[in-house]
């Protein structure tokens, strides 16, 4: 048994970090605030590589393992967990691709992300499935030589600056389950309407809009394995994607674990640094604490998939474990900050509406515990 | 055209500095070693050179421990093209860095046209390696640079010194130079850079290797020991107009004799 | 009693005032002094009543302006022509540069940058930062003779009533040997002010500013200091300066030498901004302001009578 990260490993995280640091750190506030798309940082962490970490090197990707993939994720959701959502947002569009897509298709939709910098949207939520996602609507009919497809999506992340769309459709509703089916989209397509810029609690800096599909035709070639594998493809992404996103809460926790440290010792109340107060130790222990095992679970979680393991189990303790304890570890971060920690002066109150969103998206913490007790009740 | 760029590996800018408990030298377990910031420097500017000069090899150079390579694998992560490593203690003094340096660089069989280094070190503060360098190798040096421009074998450096003011020499190569922040804005290594530089090549030579004993240690250091702790503020009352002009020369005053900062 | 020479650097036509620490530090050794070019009488004088025994004018071809090989032939080839055990110079920027490789002439070792020095039955024990002055450790050294210490400037401070020596001038000719690295221009300290991340010295209002014109004050005492201006986030809210001038939690987090805080009362995401200065000096009317907390040196007072005070008596110490 092994826990330690290899040489290269830890240069990769160095490298991540540093950028989280440098670059994202000292604007994340106003990016924030400015509910900006963080388009210049997007470029610069692809430049360096940090991006689209699933691609294979057969399709120019580095190669990179799930745990090399998580790695990236944890510092850059340290950084800063907005952008880091519409990094992130690349991979779990790609993801699918990845998984469900035939050697042409992946030569045709990955290699032009190594190539140059893109975006990519993951379209599958819609304004009346969110959790349900099997009984999405958005409906993908065969229009002869081409697919053509209706209906409407909501909450999709990147989508005012994406260059692809996975979107998920059903190729007859009354199929539920066996009709979904997954499709790769020009955004550019006729018939493709992108709503207006969500205003968002939290996660301000990432792009969330809804998108129609008014008779949206796209080629034949596009769709990502047999009709009605959608969601053998989704199910077999998400295994991929939970580590991800947990690695996202954990880079969150970990931020607001530093700055309750370097605060606690930094402020004195009662003539001491209030680090020597007992309630304020107790809290900071619990954040380390949680902050320890959501890496396992989340590093666990990533090696079964590098393994080639079926990681369900553990990739739903880690995702619903990380971002309840990046909820909890960011609202004591708040408290032990008090009234600063309440202004919008000092770090930690984005860190908390940051942390809200990860208990929704990518499958809800509720959610997470349905897949739980299935896998263990089975 | 052979660049040649010391670097050193140094305790990260956060850490805490704990002297050992004989004073000896500093608890080195737990540290975070980098590249010393002011190398990184002289690593982009060999880069640049490269990026202008395509045929031009850049080799890096390292005296110090072999348990941590990390400022050898950031610098051919950045782009250098290959290294060399002298084991050795991480408290050597300068002098015997520099006959190492100059001992790697003669190893490796090739004429140096430029030699890079970081103006000093952030662990021992010395500024020395890159001028005793210099004489060792009998080639001129130009320390503390903001500007470098290459014009064939001819170089146009920028020296700062006091108060900011800049020194411009003009030297043929070959030459050492000693470069300071503000010269060039180190790039990131790249993740492709990191996989690559797994495959580059990293040549490790003893002390021994390089011509360089004990009996090299000019510098000797002991009893390290933390600074005394801060003493408490003054605070004086001027709100008394008669008395402001005298509280004031005082301040002024203690800020040179006291402070030592004016 | 060790044998040392002292090498001098002239700032128009003065001796730099670190030579004069290290000659009254040196009381009870034998002490010269080595001058680059020549070095009027009244200069003379103020050496020897520091202690100098023998001023020697190094003088010869090409060494009207510094050139580090040049300088360096020069001094070692005088050095090797008398028998010092100590060669001591100012850790400036040129002492800096040049001590190392007039050391490396003589396979000698430089102590550089020491803070405090006494000698131990004859041989010299230094004491220096290391590590960005996080720890002291004591330095001494080994090896061929003689040996090169540098002196890191307003260190060991002026001896009250130093030991005067002979004083004795005489002039040297010198040899600035093969010279391949010259100076082909200076160019003067630019008047456009370093970012306050990078300055040495800051000077910050706070809301007691009470207006952007006010600040005029402020810069008027930054230009004699060569200090860049600073501007609390209360004086920053309230107009009085841009975002860009902003100390503190959400402004720039800063780290000077000298940071003189002026009507800043020093709410606690300022000082988060400034608190790693190395000296703090802070102006406020009230006595209770959490700035005089942190405060080296806290004046309680009007910084509006305060600063202009201070601003002439910095022209006088600095002689500007």
């Amino acid at each position: 048994m092994d826990f330690s990260l290899s040489s290269e490993q830890r240069e990769i995280q160095d490298l991540a970090y540093k950028f989280a640091k440098n670059e994202m750190i000292p604007v994340a506030h106003e990016y924030d605030e400015q509910g900006k798309f963080p388009t210049e940082i997007f470029k610069k962490a692809w430049e360096l590589g940090l991006l689209n970490t699933c691609i294979p090197a057969e399709y120019g990707g580095s190669g990179f393992s799930a745990v090399d993939g998580v790695l990236i994720c944890e510092a850059l959701a340290y950084g800063c967990m907005g952008m880091n959502s519409s990094f992130m947002a690349n991979d779990l569009a790609l993801l699918p691709i990845v998984i469900g897509g035939n050697d042409a298709q992946k030569k045709k939709f990955l290699t032009p992300f190594t190539e140059e910098f893109k975006i990519a949207s993951f379209c599958l939520t819609e304004p009346g499935n969110g959790s349900d996602a099997g009984g999405i609507k958005t409906t993908i009919k065969d229009g002869g030589d081409h697919w053509i497809i209706n209906g409407e999506k909501m909450w999709i992340t990147n989508a005012g600056y994406a260059n692809l769309f996975v979107v998920y459709g059903t190729i007859d509703v009354n199929l539920k389950h066996k009709g979904i089916s997954a499709i790769v989209v020009d955004p550019k397509s006729p018939g493709i309407e992108v709503g207006k810029k969500e205003d968002k609690m939290g996660h301000r800096a990432s792009d969330t809009r809804g998108v129609r599909f008014n008779n949206v035709k796209v080629a034949k070639e596009n769709m990502l394995g047999k009709p009605g594998e959608g969601w053998a493809i989704a199910m077999a992404t998400l295994d991929h994607s939970r580590p991800l996103v947990a690695s996202s809460a954990l880079g969150g926790s970990q931020h607001a674990l530093d700055l309750s440290i370097k605060y606690s010792k930094e402020r004195n109340q009662f003539g001491v640094a209030i680090a020597k107060h007992q309630a304020v130790q107790f809290m900071i222990a619990e954040m380390g604490m949680k902050v320890a095992c959501a890496r396992l679970l989340v590093h666990k979680a990533a090696w079964m998939c590098d393994q080639g393991e079926r990681n369900t189990e553990i990739a739903s303790y880690a995702k619903a474990f990380a971002s309840d304890s990046c909820m909890q570890i960011t609202t004591d971060a708040v408290q032990i900050y008090g009234g600063y920690g309440y202004s919008r002066e000092y770090p930690v109150e984005k860190l908390m509406r940051d942390a809200k969103l990860l208990q929704i998206y990518e499958g809800t913490s509720q959610i997470q515990r349905l897949v739980m007790a299935r896998e263990l009740l089975k | 055209m052979n660049i040649f760029v010391c670097v050193k590996q140094v305790p990260d800018t956060e850490t805490k500095i704990t002297p050992t408990s004989d004073g000896s030298f500093i608890e080195t377990a737990s540290i975070k070693w980098i590249m010393n910031p002011y190398d990184e420097f002289a690593v982009e500017q060999a880069l640049l050179i490269k990026q202008a000069n395509p045929a031009a090899n850049v080799s890096v150079v390292r005296v110090g421990s072999v348990k941590d390579t990390e400022a050898l694998r950031t610098a051919m992560a950045m782009g250098a093209d290959d290294a060399f490593l002298v084991e050795a203690a991480d408290n050597l003094d300068s002098y015997s860095i520099a006959k190492a340096l100059k001992g790697a660089i003669e190893k490796s069989g090739k004429k140096p046209d430029l030699v890079l280094a970081g103006k000093q070190a952030i662990d021992d503060d010395a500024l020395q390696v890159p001028q005793i360098l210099a004489e060792m190798m009998n080639l001129p040096s130009v320390s503390v640079i903001v500007g470098f421009e290459l014009n064939g074998t001819t170089v146009k450096a920028k020296r700062e010194v006091e108060g900011g003011a800049l020194e411009v020499y003009e030297v043929a190569t070959p030459c050492v130079f000693a470069t300071n922040k503000g010269l060039n804005t180190p790039r990131y290594a790249s993740l492709p850079g990191i996989m690559k530089a797994k495959k580059k090549p990293m040549v490790q030579l003893s002390l021994a290797d390089v011509g360089v004993s004990d009996a090299d240690r000019r510098v000797k250091y002991s009893q390290f020991r933390l600074p005394p702790e801060k003493p408490a503020g003054k605070k004086f009352d001027a709100t008394d107009a008669a008395k402001q002009k005298e509280i004031v020369a005082q301040v002024v005053g203690l800020l040179r004799t006291e402070a030592k900062i004016i | 009693m060790a044998n040392v020479l002292v090498f001098t650097e002239l700032h128009d036509g003065h001796v730099k005032p670190v030579t004069l620490e290290i000659l009254g530090k040196l009381a009870g050794q034998t002490a010269d002094v080595a001058v680059i070019g020549d070095v009027s009488a009244e200069q003379v004088a103020l050496l020897a009543k520091n202690g100098a025994q023998n001023v020697h004018k190094l003088k010869g071809a090409n060494l009207d302006k510094y050139s580090p090989e040049g300088y360096a032939n020069a001094l070692a080839e005088f050095i090797k022509s008398k028998n010092y055990d100590y060669v001591f110079g100012g850790a400036t920027s040129m002492g800096k540069d040049l001590l190392p490789r007039l050391a490396t002439k003589f396979d000698a070792g430089l102590a550089s940058d020491v803070v405090n020095f006494v000698f131990e039955g004859g041989s010299f024990a230094g004491t220096r930062p290391l590590f960005a002055g996080k720890c002291l450790a004591k330095v001494e050294l080994t090896g061929p003779k003689p040996h090169f210490i540098s002196i890191r400037p307003n260190a060991l401070g002026m001896t009250a009533n130093p030991t005067a020596g002979a004083g004795t001038a005489a002039d040297v000719n010198a040899n600035a040997g093969t010279i391949r690295a010259t100076i082909k221009e200076i160019i003067k300290a630019a008047s456009t002010k370093v970012d306050l991340t990078e300055a040495n010295i800051i000077v910050t209002g706070g809301r007691a500013m009470k207006n952007a014109e006010n600040f005029k004050i402020l810069n008027d005492m930054a230009d004699v200091i060569g200090a860049t201006v600073g501007a609390s986030r209360a004086a920053v809210d309230s107009g009085f300066a841009p975002h860009a001038m902003q100390v503190g939690q959400t402004g720039k987090t800063v780290a000077p030498s000298l940071y003189i805080a002026c009507g800043v009362s020093g709410a606690i995401q300022h000082l988060a901004g400034m608190r790693t200065s190395k000296v703090i000096v802070a102006i406020n009317t009230d006595p209770d302001a959490p700035i005089f907390t942190k405060a080296d040196y806290g004046i309680v007072g009007d910084l509006f009578t305060i600063v202009p005070i201070m601003t002439e008596e910095f022209k006088k110490l600095l002689g500007r």
